[in-house]
């Protein structure tokens, strides 16, 4: 087929929520370069800047746009595509393209749509056809039925039995759904179910919790060849969406009979729904008996994708975007062995473990018990020859504090303690069940308790046998090498063998006990391998020859977490493709399946390790590097700094003492001192006493934070005493190693600025002001490239500290630097002397790619070297606003008010020739759909009631009407603005939060008042807001904006524009 | 106890060993990742080491049902992990039980991987299994003894067996060269009831029988060991509709002037993508062979190629170009691997419904 010159359109999956991750970055950029491959020509539309995927070079034509069917028919319109491919963005590509469809605009515009059909995709994601069709090709389905009323579907459940599963139908990682155990809960679930359905409609099902859950990825293509790239098995049995579970592959405890009889009916399933790519299908498996029950099918890439590439090392985006096309599996070659072809199915000679990242650390209230809608917003893979190791190296992978199976807090629970405990299914379950073996539980009763295979808890015990022997044995050469067969850290064989880790160290090396490495080859071994993608083992044979004396390891940042995004993703990738531009080898170590850095192709060699120091030195030994790269990983790879210098490790670019510079406080103190520029004043304490005085000193309000933070975990504004005092008490626990941080809290406008300096001077791609005023995490702010707000005597003085900050500090690379300006005079809050989260957005815009010039700094080079603008670079003729994106919905019990404490999880960028178009697009690729008109319910603090009444006024004129709260209804009243006034919470019947139930209320403005307990009326009815799917505004700033921009486009005709960023940069 | 394996270009594995005086064999190696006990007893494999590239053995337990032979004719085992815990609600015992019950020495806590790359790179060879303490010169004197041959005749039902009842649509003769216990009971399903006969077994005596259709079993070994069964075949072409599998593909090919080859390390295991050049489709097949037929030595005979490996490119299937003759090198029966392509016993089935 002539494939020149014709375009096709890819949808990606826009902001990351939890649900959809990176993995759709990873398939998008694989559909991408795939379809380029055979010649077509890429139109990409994404609304996240802080990809991969929406990289200039990834595409032809890139356009960072709203997924929104008003876009996207511009889009189509602009370019003329003559196909589209949506099943490699997610939940959000497949749906926009049904509604493409829906509205007339495929057929309108001759667009074809490419791979699966539309139909199949109904018969798949529809409950309804889903079933039936599962009835006619014979394949079982659990007891169900669909409602769009409540009263019926609890009438349903009750005729079937409790429990119950309820599932919305078309929302992404199960959101709404749950289990209900009795009426009351089976009520209130499918309540919130219907509401948060697009289509208003649940499936109420039998519930088959407690069965082994097994999953299938299948590939078919236009012939009808089908096959099976990996089956997966989850430790958590049904019950746990499996995007909360930990999974292994492949499967291990179903024999042949039982893994062909699951295989050939996904082979079934698939040829009957006529897919044309690659489809997930999930099981019930009875463990008494052979009975299963289908009970899922997405028919599209997904996580569960993501992890099966990465899992064989079958690239399934890549075959997935060619075999929509038309071309069949046995015409495309199989990339690893670059012999056989992609018709095969995958062979492992290892052990895969996924474990899920939840983000409970940075909202201590949330409920933690895990059911049927994901609340992870990341996830970790590793690999080993046993199961045993690559659980462990999965635990030590999370970056959570623990490095081992082991969780301190349950050490000295009571076995009736333990036994209580393991009832309850939530995040630390696995630890519980490894405490409850230690404290001699049998493996039987943890069964019978947990429903988890006996195989597995077999597995653990297999690890808690270790621990027993390294303590009673210390380090006997038989237990020492059981343990690191087991993948143990010398570090944990000392904790139990009451030793030291050189001493560990010193006594495997005299066995010989040295780690090897081995090839993922999607063969087992069968054909040689071409692709360079590796894992630890402690076995006989090393198979991979080191790149030689040009290398160099660039430090990946672990999984997706809020904080600690796909932005980190962009950047490693970005330095390894520089290494490789420069002429050197480049060398990833990461451990986060859903990424594009983990993919083979990324670097020249990828190990599939955790971000350990131990793990981490044994590929340094193994490779010897001219140096390892840590400012491009985040926290994650630039805590690895310190360490691995010590270990006589050669860090590139900034150097770690410049790294402890700027994050010991008293040290960058020092330096701002010393370089005459201000900061916000502060002190640095370490226990509650010097905290109460140092407020004395400082005067409230203050920040509070504790040292080395990321993403303001743990991160409170205080106003008084008393609130410093819970805080100190429930928040950190300070001490000589972990002092807090105590500072001034500013009024003002935060500013940041990402720089590139090779220590003698500074490039500024540009400076980014922050909408929301300081004291809201800048990872929650939106932000707008060029400055708005900001003369030019403070961008200039802006420049300057940056400059002499960078130089002060010797940075040789990236450095983010936060300002705020408050009072007219620019402070100093924070240096990262690493690349932070804006970089891809502001290399995006001002077509600056800062990591690639970073690396080459790193590498020796200098700013003249590389031609980069000194100073601030030249303003950009457009403008870009990032707004952030939140997943609260999936969240229970968590605050969703903008704070010092970062949550939110993605972002979207906006991109125009105005302000107003930029903005309008940000807010509008938030998803935040804010109504034309209607009724806005406000209630806000007493310190915000002058600013918000001016928002009123602003919101009465474009036609809202107002509802208000007691004590802001009558000031404003009494300001001349007309309200109705609703009761408040504990004011009764008929109060505010009824109005919201009653969905009298669409849109909500409503401001903190201190201490965050969630008995309070103000965080129920936030709740209750993200419960309903009623937008709502914490923030005066937000508030301000939104109203711009629904008053520009009230003024306006319904029309937009769209872009490329090809075009955009050409300007 | 310790154990180890030597193979012939002197390479040593070691690992812990269950068993007792050393074994020698061809060593080889299969990649599926479930069907351990299916391959054990397999007799196919009489006479081979087996090493399975996935490392977790055992973790299912074993099954009587799923065997497919009354008992192990394989030499040995070499696994990664052995299970000692199985989970599964067919389970019946542990995998170690089963081996020591048929006296099948395994050596374990093996790098499989590392065994596995040296087959591939250097072709299957002979090898042993033993304990670490095993003077070198017993393990030399081992290496030096020939393969042993012949081992269809030692695998061979010893007497006609009969399955299935009078009803059936068709009666199938089976030429047992080693037959799986899962080929019988595809064939029974598909609808035929069987007559099965020795290896050695002459034409007319299978005629004699009056079946349908004729099929020819998987095996061990060479095809060139039993040049009795290629005259007998020889004989059957064309007096009835014949179906060979494996071993029987190979024995059909040499009786019809073709020739056959030894593979570099073979085809094992459950994920081998065959096309079927009839139709364009692939289908993921399970194999076990470590011999091929020629595709040039077909040229000048009645059959064509109609499965072609798309891995290696070698002759997975063929049929005559007039006669109700078809073979396939693969295992449609699986167990284990895939159950795809069933349809190749509808496909015998059509061919006896039109008879010759």
């Amino acid at each position: 087929m002539e494939t020149k010159g014709k375009k096709i359109l890819v949808i990606g999956s826009g902001p990351i929520i939890i649900g959809q991750a990176a993995e759709f970055d990873y398939a998008g950029t694989q559909a991408c370069r795939s379809l380029r491959e055979e010649g077509y020509e890429v139109v990409l539309v994404n609304s996240n800047p802080a990809t991969i995927m929406t990289d200039e070079d990834i595409a032809d034509r890139v356009y960072i746009e709203p997924i929104s069917v008003e876009f996207i028919t511009e889009v189509i319109r602009k370019e003329r595509p003559y196909g589209l491919l949506a099943t490699l963005g997610g939940q959000v590509g497949l749906n926009m393209a049904v509604e493409l469809s829906n509205q007339g605009v495929l057929d309108k515009y001759n667009v074809k749509l490419l791979g699966t059909s539309l139909e199949a995709i109904k018969q798949a994601e529809d409950r309804e056809l889903f079933k039936e069709a599962m009835k006619r090709i014979g394949q079982p389905v659990p007891e169900s039925d669909i409602f769009s009323d409540v009263d019926k579907a609890v009438e349903f459940a009750g005729s079937i039995g409790y429990p119950i599963i309820i599932r919305p139908a078309y929302t992404l990682g199960g959101t709404g759904g749950g289990i209900a155990h009795n009426e009351e809960e089976m009520y209130m679930i499918a309540l919130r179910g219907i509401k948060l359905s697009p289509i208003h409609q649940i499936l109420v099902e039998r519930s088959v919790a407690g069965w082994k859950e097994i999953e299938y990825e299948v590939m078919r293509d236009s012939a009808d060849n089908c096959i099976i790239v990996c089956n997966m098995e989850n430790i958590d049995p049904v019950g746990v969406h499996t995007g909360d579970s930990i999974v292994v592959a492949p499967s291990q405890t179903l024999n042949d009979i039982q893994y062909q009889m699951l295989r050939t009916a996904s082979v079934n399933i698939i040829r009957y729904l006529e897919i044309e790519g690659g489809c997930n299908v999930q099981y019930a498996l009875d463990p008494n008996s052979n009975q299963y029950y289908v009970i899922e099918v997405n028919p599209r890439v997904s996580r569960s994708s993501a992890l099966a590439s990465k899992a064989t090392g079958y690239p399934i985006a890549k075959v997935a975007a060619k075999v929509a096309t038309g071309m069949t599996l046995d015409q495309i070659t199989n990339a690893v062995t670059g012999e056989t072809k992609a018709c095969f199915e995958p062979s492992l000679d290892y052990v895969v473990t996924k474990f899920p990242r939840w983000p409970f650390e940075k909202f201590n209230l949330a409920d933690r018990t895990l059911g049927t809608q994901m609340k992870a917003t990341g996830e970790v893979m590793a690999i080993d020859r046993t199961l045993e190791g690559s659980l462990l190296k999965a635990i030590r992978s999370l970056e959570i504090g623990l490095d081992h199976i082991a969780l301190k807090k349950i050490e000295h629970e009571t076995p009736e303690q333990l036994l209580e405990r393991l009832q309850l299914i939530d995040d630390e379950r696995i630890y519980v069940v490894a405490q409850a073996l230690r404290a001699g539980i049998s493996v039987e009763k943890i069964h019978y308790i947990t429903k988890i295979d006996l195989f597995f808890i077999n597995k653990i015990k297999n690890i808690v046998m270790v621990e027993r022997d390294l303590a009673e044995k210390g380090l006997d050469a038989d237990v020492l090498r059981r343990a690191k067969r087991y993948s143990f850290p010398d570090t944990v064989i000392a904790r139990y063998a009451k030793t030291t880790p050189e001493e560990v160290e010193k006594a495997r090396k005299a066995q010989g006990l040295m780690p090897t490495f081995k090839y993922v080859d999607t063969c087992a071994a069968e054909f040689e391998a071409h692709t360079p993608y590796y894992y630890s083992a402690y076995a006989k044979e090393d198979e991979v020859k080191p790149l030689g004396d040009k290398s160099v390891i660039v430090l990946g940042s672990g999984p997706i977490r809020i904080g600690q995004g796909v932005e980190f993703d962009y950047c490693s990738v970005h330095s390894s493709w520089a290494l490789r531009k420069a002429g050197m080898k480049s060398i990833i170590i990461n451990n986060n399946p859903e990424t594009v850095s983990t993919d083979f192709d990324t670097s020249d060699s990828l190990y599939f390790e955790p971000l350990t120091v131990d793990d981490v030195m044994e590929v340094v030994r193994k490779e010897n590097p001219v140096g390892v790269i840590a400012q491009f990983g985040g926290q994650t790879a630039i805590n690895l700094a310190g360490p691995l210098a010590q270990r006589g490790v050669k860090i590139l670019g900034t150097s770690v003492d410049s790294i402890d510079m700027a994050e010991d406080r008293e040290r960058f103190d020092e330096l701002l001192a010393k370089l005459g520029i201000p900061r916000p004043v502060g002190a640095l304490v370490t226990s509650h006493e010097e905290a109460i005085a140092a407020a004395k000193k400082l005067n409230y309000p203050l920040i509070v934070r504790p040292s080395y933070v990321l993403g303001g975990r743990a991160m409170e504004i205080v106003y008084n005493d008393k609130e410093l005092d819970t805080y100190m008490k429930e928040a950190v626990v300070a001490s000589k190693d972990h002092p807090v941080l105590i500072d001034r809290y500013m009024v003002g406008m935060e500013v940041e600025v990402d720089a590139i300096s090779d220590g003698g001077d500074v490039c500024i791609p540009g400076i980014m002001e922050q909408i929301e005023r300081a004291g809201v995490h800048s990872g929650d702010s939106m932000a707008v490239y060029p400055p708005q707000h900001l003369s030019k005597d403070i961008q200039e003085q802006i420049v300057d500290y940056t400059k002499r900050i960078a130089c002060g500090l010797h940075v040789k690379g990236i450095v983010n630097i936060q300002y705020i300006v408050a009072n007219g005079e620019l402070n100093v809050i924070e240096v990262n002397p690493r690349s932070s989260r804006t970089v891809p957005f502001i290399s995006k815009v001002t077509g600056i790619n800062m990591i690639e010039m970073a690396t080459r700094i790193s590498l020796g080079a200098s700013l003249k070297d590389l031609g980069l603008p000194l100073g601030l670079a030249l303003q950009r003729p457009y403008v870009a606003v990032k707004a952030p994106v939140f997943s609260f919905s999936k969240m229970g019990l968590v605050e969703i008010a903008l704070g010092p404490e970062m949550k939110s999880t993605g972002e979207v960028m906006g991109i125009g020739h105005t302000y107003a178009d930029a903005l309008f697009k940000a807010v509008n690729g938030a998803n935040m759909r804010i109504p034309e008109k209607g009724q806005i319910l406000i209630t806000v603090a007493d310190r915000d009631k002058e600013e918000a009444s001016q928002l009123a006024k602003g919101f009465i004129d474009l036609g809202y009407h107002i509802q208000a709260t007691g004590g802001t209804g009558k000031y404003f009243k009494d300001h001349g603005i007309d309200c109705t006034i609703v009761n408040k919470i504990h004011e009764g019947k008929d109060n505010c939060a009824d109005h919201v139930r009653q969905g009298n209320v669409d849109l909500m403005l409503n401001t903190l008042t201190y201490g965050k307990r969630p008995e309070r009326d103000g965080f129920q009815l936030r709740r209750l807001a993200v419960e309903m799917g009623v937008p709502c505004l914490t923030s005066l700033d937000t508030a301000r904006e939104v109203l711009r921009v629904v008053a520009s486009r009230a003024q306006e005709e319904n029309n937009v524009s769209v872009e490329a960023m090809q075009d955009f940069n050409k300007e | 106890m310790k154990g180890k394996l030597v193979l012939a270009d002197g390479s040593v594995f070691e690992g812990l060993y269950l068993g007792g005086a050393p074994v020698l064999g061809e060593v080889v190696f299969n990649t599926g990742m479930t069907g351990y006990q299916e391959i054990l007893t397999d007799p196919s494999y009489a006479d081979q080491i087996i090493t399975l590239t996935y490392p977790l053995i055992g973790n299912y337990g074993v099954y009587k049902e799923i065997a497919q032979a009354s008992k192990p004719y394989a030499r040995g085992m070499i696994v990664g992990e052995l299970c000692t815990f199985p989970s599964n609600w067919q389970n019946e015992g542990t995998f170690e039980e089963y081996m020591r019950t048929f006296g099948i020495p395994c050596l374990y806590d093996v790098d499989t991987r590392a065994v596995t790359r040296t087959i591939r790179d250097h072709g299957v060879m002979k090898g042993i299994i033993c304990p670490l303490d095993t003077p070198e010169e017993t393990i030399k004197n081992l290496l030096d003894q020939p393969l042993p041959r012949n081992q269809i005749m030692n695998v061979t039902t010893k007497w006609e067996g009969f399955r299935g009842d009078e009803s059936a649509d068709f009666h199938v003769a089976v030429y047992d060269f080693g037959v799986k216990e899962n080929i019988l009971r595809s064939l029974q399903a598909a609808g035929c009831r069987l007559t099965i006969f020795p290896a050695d077994t002459k034409a007319e005596t299978v005629l004699a029988a009056k079946p349908d259709g004729i099929f020819l079993s998987n095996g061990p070994g060479d095809p060139k060991d039993v040049p009795f069964a290629q005259e007998e075949i020889k004989k059957l072409i064309g007096k009835k509709p014949i179906f060979g599998i494996c071993m029987g593909h190979q024995l059909l090919a040499l009786a019809m002037g073709g020739d056959t080859f030894k593979l570099r390390f073979g085809h094992r295991g459950s994920n081998h993508p065959v096309k079927d050049l009839r139709t364009g489709r692939v289908y993921i097949t399970s194999q076990n062979h470590g011999y091929a037929v020629d595709e040039a030595s077909l040229a000048h005979t009645d059959m064509e190629v109609t499965h072609r490996s798309v891995n290696d490119g070698t002759v997975e299937g063929m049929h005559h170009k007039t006669l109700p003759v078809m073979s396939i090198q693969y295992h449609p029966e699986a167990s284990p691997g895939p159950t795809d392509n069933l349809y190749l016993f509808d496909e015998f089935k059509d061919m006896m419904r039109k008879g010759c």
